[in-house]
């Protein structure tokens, strides 16, 4: 079973969002997200999904409505972000891309050195601190993003696509990856993607979200139990829902 | 790993090669027709006027080369300073850009005697100081205001994310992308630092002058053709040293991240 909810993590209060150019990308967004759960952003690409991302991070600014963050506000450092593409500093090291967030802070290289292997340990990599990262593949490359997205320990994980641009040997695996660290650490991730496969696997609720303009056409709850390996990859409840949700996105709003 | 070492091999020897055939070439064919040497010297006699004229040539070299490095290390501190100020403030940026360009645009040639008067003709090496910054100035401040200008947008975005100061967005992601962009400027200004003293001395002319255009100009009046070619042979020496020791900087400083620095496995 998911773990028991703490309670409510963020309110998206009614979002729109207008581009300069005229572009609706979104229109009346209203979700809540719940503390510790993994949520999907499931849609084609034009859906406004990665848009309502980057509203959530404070990124961009909304043209109508507002995140509402249940408790603190949010601080820098609270929310880890993974880009499609790793984003690393390709003149730093591993260790040094790493660091960079708490670095930001101000926390000294010395404080922050068994931060940062605990987060490469945590992601497989602690041996390839003195890389670069154009000697190390996509997958490695992904995996030092998402330590640099833990090394502050934030309490929120979005995720714009993250494995997309990985073949699928590397996607899965990252994947069951992900899963374990999350079940470890049980913050609340905000997964974006476009395939429906990734989400069912991985997901406990999908925000699935439909273009022009860019809006939630459905939700779905997948109460498989954790961990999800193999088993549940090949079961046919898997491929029901599956179908399910691939049913929801061709149909549009219910 | 083979056909590598052999590659790097060819590269130098090759060059060499083609060199060494020409100047015999040239040797044997002004024995053989007999040409004057106020028209064309033999290597042989450019050898001896530079060994006869070493003296005068070195010092008229090290004062081309004071003048270049000078002008190269002003306009890189000036050049990177400007595109920090133009990437703070794209107002800065829009109102003192044009004038960059007019200064790039005017002929070096035209502005010469302008600047000698202003600075007063005693005082020649100064002259040609600001003109060879001038024309050297140029290539690294368009340079490194596209490199500044062109930090990933995702990782500007991460640095907003995590709160970073401009200062921190400059020095740790801005500066170190703009890099590769810098020194390429910087390759390009280090040769026409050297143009730009060689061409204004020959505007300067006589006076105090006493670089290595001064040297050329000085013997093409007495007919001396083989000190010009020592001087002219200097020059290209002087030109291809600046080139490969901007290379080999870029180089070192890029050899570990940079595309431009890989070498294809294969």
């Amino acid at each position: 079973m998911p773990a028991p909810n703490a309670g409510l993590l963020l309110d998206i209060d009614d979002v729109a969002k207008t581009y300069g150019s005229g572009t609706l990308a979104l229109s009346g967004v209203k979700a809540h997200i719940e503390r510790g759960s993994f949520v999907s952003l499931l849609g084609p690409s034009g859906c406004g999904k990665s848009t309502l991302l980057r509203i959530i991070a404070g990124l961009i600014t909304p043209t109508h409505g507002a995140i509402n963050w249940a408790g603190a506000d949010q601080r820098p450092g609270d929310i880890g972000f993974v880009f499609q593409d790793a984003t690393l500093m390709p003149w730093a090291r591993v260790l040094e891309n790493v660091y960079l967030p708490l670095k930001l802070k101000g926390v000294s290289l010395q404080e922050a050195r068994p931060l940062v292997f605990d987060a490469l340990e945590r992601v497989g990599l602690a041996d390839f601190a003195q890389a670069f990262p154009r000697e190390l593949s996509g997958g490695m490359r992904m995996r030092v993003s998402i330590a640099r997205a833990l090394v502050t320990e934030p309490p929120v994980l979005l995720m714009d696509e993250p494995f997309a641009a990985l073949d699928e040997f590397t996607r899965e695996k990252l994947d069951d990856d992900l899963l374990a660290l999350w079940q470890d650490q049980k913050w609340t991730v905000i997964f974006v993607t476009h395939s429906v496969y990734e989400s069912v696997y991985l997901s406990e609720r999908i925000l699935v979200m439909g273009a022009r303009p860019g809006r939630i056409l459905s939700e779905f709850t997948i109460d498989a139990p954790y961990p999800r390996g193999i088993a549940f990859r090949q079961s046919t409840d898997y491929l029901v829902q599956c179908a399910a949700v691939t049913a929801s996105l061709r149909k549009g709003p219910a | 790993m083979n056909g590598e070492s052999t590659s790097r091999v060819t590269r130098i020897i090759a060059p060499l090669l083609v060199g060494l055939a020409f100047l015999l070439l040239w040797e044997g064919l002004v024995h053989v027709y007999d040409i004057p040497s106020f028209v064309l010297p033999a290597p042989s006699r450019i050898a001896e006027s530079f060994w006869l004229n070493a003296g005068s040539l070195m010092g008229s070299l090290w004062i081309t080369l004071k003048i270049t490095l000078s002008a190269f290390l002003l306009a890189v501190v000036g050049g990177v300073g400007l595109a920090i100020l133009f990437s703070q403030s794209r107002t800065v940026e829009m109102a003192l850009f044009p004038y960059a360009i007019i200064l790039q645009v005017t002929p070096v040639v035209s502005i010469a005697p302008l600047i000698l008067i202003w600075v007063g003709f005693e005082r020649t090496q100064l002259a040609l100081l600001i003109l060879a910054w001038i024309v050297a100035f140029f290539p690294i401040l368009s340079n490194t205001t596209l490199g500044l200008r062109s930090a990933d947008h995702n990782l500007r975005d991460l640095f907003r994310l995590y709160g970073a100061s401009r200062w921190q967005v400059l020095t740790e992601l801005q500066l170190p992308g703009a890099l590769p962009y810098m020194l390429a400027g910087m390759k390009i200004s280090g040769g026409l630092a050297l143009i730009g003293a060689v061409v204004a001395e020959f505007v300067a002319g006589s006076g105090t002058s006493s670089g290595l255009a001064w040297r050329i100009i000085e013997a093409g009046n007495r007919l001396d053709i083989p000190k010009m070619f020592a001087a002219l042979f200097l020059l290209s020496a002087l030109g291809i040293a600046i080139f490969f020791i901007l290379t080999l900087i870029e180089h070192l400083a890029l050899r570990r991240w940079h595309e431009s620095a890989l070498r294809q496995e294969s």
